[in-house]
């Protein structure tokens, strides 16, 4: 098995997987048309990325934050205290009633950073599918396209590019109201030329293949060109790189809560903890210790399974260790 | 007046021009193509690479590259003009449906990213007219039509073959399917891009034989463009040789390869490893078509130049046969003049 032949198949089995088809039957009575193909792919991309223990570790995470993100608010111990208030038990030391210990509320940490997970999770998600909304199609059309309307496109993104993003979502989330939707806004207007120019390069790439070549002799408009067939072929990146966006997203995310143009209070962002626990350092540690661990745990989690996925997708690109 | 149609040749390209704007100004890519092809035959289309042989496809099937321009001549298609249809007119009316494309590289051609039933299926579905029997009914049409054109290429179990990916066939197999779906729209002319180029020589030989085959039994014409003398020898009716964007040599392929006239087709010949005693190859190279000079393009590497030859182009000339030659040593006003 040589390992060129990985990319494109692990290209069709997340194009399946999103269109939600069932694969091909594992056929063990058909008589195999090319020789050397033992295995049904599938089996074997799940083969190869079990024994990445690292990306194991990540989706197992990533799993976890997911599970937590959707049963919360039945397995926090304290859901009332996202907005609560018992002021007699304030800022307690981690105990066997308060696993985290609670805050200048009196508020349960241990409940809060799990209430902050679905937020967290939901900002990342959002944020990046509306930066692939707006990458991907302005990477195809520009790597497809000739010309000025390319050149237009990648220069503007090559602008967003240059600007540091963390600064460009301040600036935006400044000038608009202060509010979780306004960072999100903000993060996705400043995360998708990423897109654009992975499309891009993928696009360019694809275009001068044959088939495509292929497509245009037989008469395939230049639409159905590259949204169903050069799209498909360019989409494992695309998913890599969301996936590290996700991370990414949650950790600058928590930036903004910090630095107070995100999440407003009395919400359970973990970024808006830390910047509440500012004024109880370093006695009442935990009370930023915990949500930063959360925050740390996500992103990690996140990173390594993107990564794990770009070892698939292109097996030449080794991670380093 | 029936009759009068059916003669009339399915491919007819006259005095094709095409230049290129380069930085270093207008490139003659393409200088007086002319060749015709009759309906039921095979038509091989010879040259070195970058003689422009690929080009021709692309000016036939309206794919030209950004910059190319269309200087003069005329592409007939069954008696219309494909130089004056627009893109949406070649989409739905001529590529796919009525022209079918075999193109060069099968290990290439196909997308690889989806299964073979579903991007063959996809070309039917473009191409078929909504004859009102409802899209389930039509789609079972497609399929039972396509799994009988697999079967017709002999690719093993073509019902298995349709939920496949294009990585689990060999190349001779993957050449198969793009055969099958150059045909699967029932078109009149299929044309065909160093179809065996890539393959080796077992494969060659019976991808040759199976195009053969599928020309008579579909009544096809087909365009064969190739750089191999050996396969055009085996396939082709009638042959066209090409050398630097211009037609040097027309007629029967039999009649060429015995008689050949033209001194580039004579030195082509005897490049052939199987005709060549020594191998002594053409010397020289084929001119930039950037300095396209007034004389005959081969004149530098000719053993029979004169200094005529770098002066004025040939007149083609064509004998009562059909044979056409593109060199001063058959141009009659300069034959009389010598004699």
């Amino acid at each position: 098995m040589t390992q060129p032949d990985v990319a494109p198949r692990l290209g069709s089995l997340l194009v399946r997987a999103a269109r939600q088809e069932p694969g091909p039957p594992a056929r063990e009575d058909t008589t195999h048309i090319a020789a050397g193909i033992g295995r049904p792919p599938r089996l074997l991309i799940l083969r190869k990325f079990a024994r990445d223990i690292p990306a194991v570790i990540g989706a197992a995470i990533v799993a976890f934050v997911i599970v937590l993100a959707i049963v919360g608010p039945w397995v926090a111990p304290h859901p009332g205290d996202v907005a609560a208030s018992h002021l007699l038990q304030r800022l307690k030391p981690p105990s066997a009633a308060f696993p985290f210990g609670t805050d200048n509320l009196g508020r349960d940490i241990f409940s809060r950073v799990i209430l902050g997970t679905r937020s967290a999770l939901e900002v990342a998600l959002a944020v990046v599918a509306l930066a692939a909304a707006i990458g991907v199609p302005l990477g195809l059309v520009a790597g497809y396209a000739t010309g000025w309307l390319s050149e237009v496109v990648m220069r503007v993104t090559d602008v967003f590019l240059s600007l540091p993003q963390l600064i460009l979502a301040l600036a935006l989330a400044q000038l608009l109201t202060p509010s979780l939707e306004t960072a999100m806004l903000a993060l996705a207007l400043t995360y998708w030329p990423f897109f654009t120019r992975l499309v891009f390069a993928e696009t360019r790439r694809l275009r001068a293949s044959l088939f495509v070549d292929a497509l245009q002799g037989i008469g395939a408009s230049s639409a159905r060109i590259v949204f169903a067939h050069i799209l498909p072929n360019a989409i494992s990146p695309v998913i890599v790189r969301a996936t590290i966006g996700l991370g990414f997203t949650i950790l600058v995310a928590a930036v903004l809560g910090f630095l107070g143009v995100g999440a407003i209070p009395p919400q359970p962002d973990w970024g808006l903890t830390i910047s509440e626990s500012r004024n109880y350092l370093p006695d009442a540690w935990w009370y930023a210790a915990f949500p930063g661990l959360a925050i740390l745990l996500a992103v990690l989690g996140f990173n390594l399974l993107g990564d794990g996925l770009r070892d698939l997708v292109d097996p030449r690109l080794r991670r380093s260790r | 007046m029936a009759e009068l149609v059916s003669n009339t040749p399915i491919v007819d390209v006259r005095d094709l021009r095409l230049t290129i704007n380069t930085d270093e100004g207008a490139a003659k890519i393409l200088d007086h193509i002319h060749f015709s092809l009759e309906r039921g035959r095979i038509l091989g289309i010879v040259g070195e690479s970058g003689c422009g042989k690929s080009t021709i496809i692309r000016a036939i099937i309206g794919t030209l590259p950004a910059g190319v321009q269309v200087e003069a001549g005329t592409i007939r298609f069954d008696g219309e003009d494909l130089l004056a249809l627009n893109e949406h007119e070649l989409n739905t009316r001529i590529r796919g449906s009525r022209i079918g494309f075999i193109p060069q590289d099968p290990y290439l051609a196909l997308n690889p990213v989806f299964q073979i039933g579903t991007q063959l299926l996809e070309i039917m579905r473009w191409h078929s007219p909504d004859d009102g029997q409802g899209r389930r009914d039509r789609e079972r049409r497609h399929r039972d039509r396509l799994v009988a054109l697999l079967r017709r290429v002999q690719l093993p179990d073509p019902e298995a073959a349709l939920e496949r990916y294009p990585h689990q066939f060999s190349g001779g197999q993957r050449q198969r399917l793009v055969i099958a779906g150059a045909l699967a729209t029932s078109p009149t002319l299929v044309i065909a891009d160093e179809p065996t180029t890539a393959l080796d020589v077992t494969t060659q030989q019976q991808i040759i034989d199976l195009l053969r085959d599928l020309v008579d039994e579909f009544g096809l014409s087909m365009l064969f463009v190739t750089h191999d003398l050996g396969v055009v020898a085996q396939l082709c009716d009638d042959l066209c040789v090409i050398y630097a964007g211009q037609t040097v040599e027309s007629g029967l392929t039999a009649d060429i390869l015995a008689r050949p006239r033209h001194p580039y087709t004579k030195a082509l010949l005897a490049c052939h490893p199987d005709r060549a005693a020594t191998f002594s190859g053409i010397p020289g190279n084929v001119p930039s078509p950037l300095r396209a000079g007034s004389g005959c393009r081969f004149a530098p590497r000719c053993g029979d130049a004169r200094d005529v030859c770098n002066e004025r182009r040939p007149f083609m000339s064509v004998d009562r046969f059909g044979r056409a030659v593109d060199c001063i040593l058959y141009d009659i006003p300069a034959g009389v003049a010598a004699t």
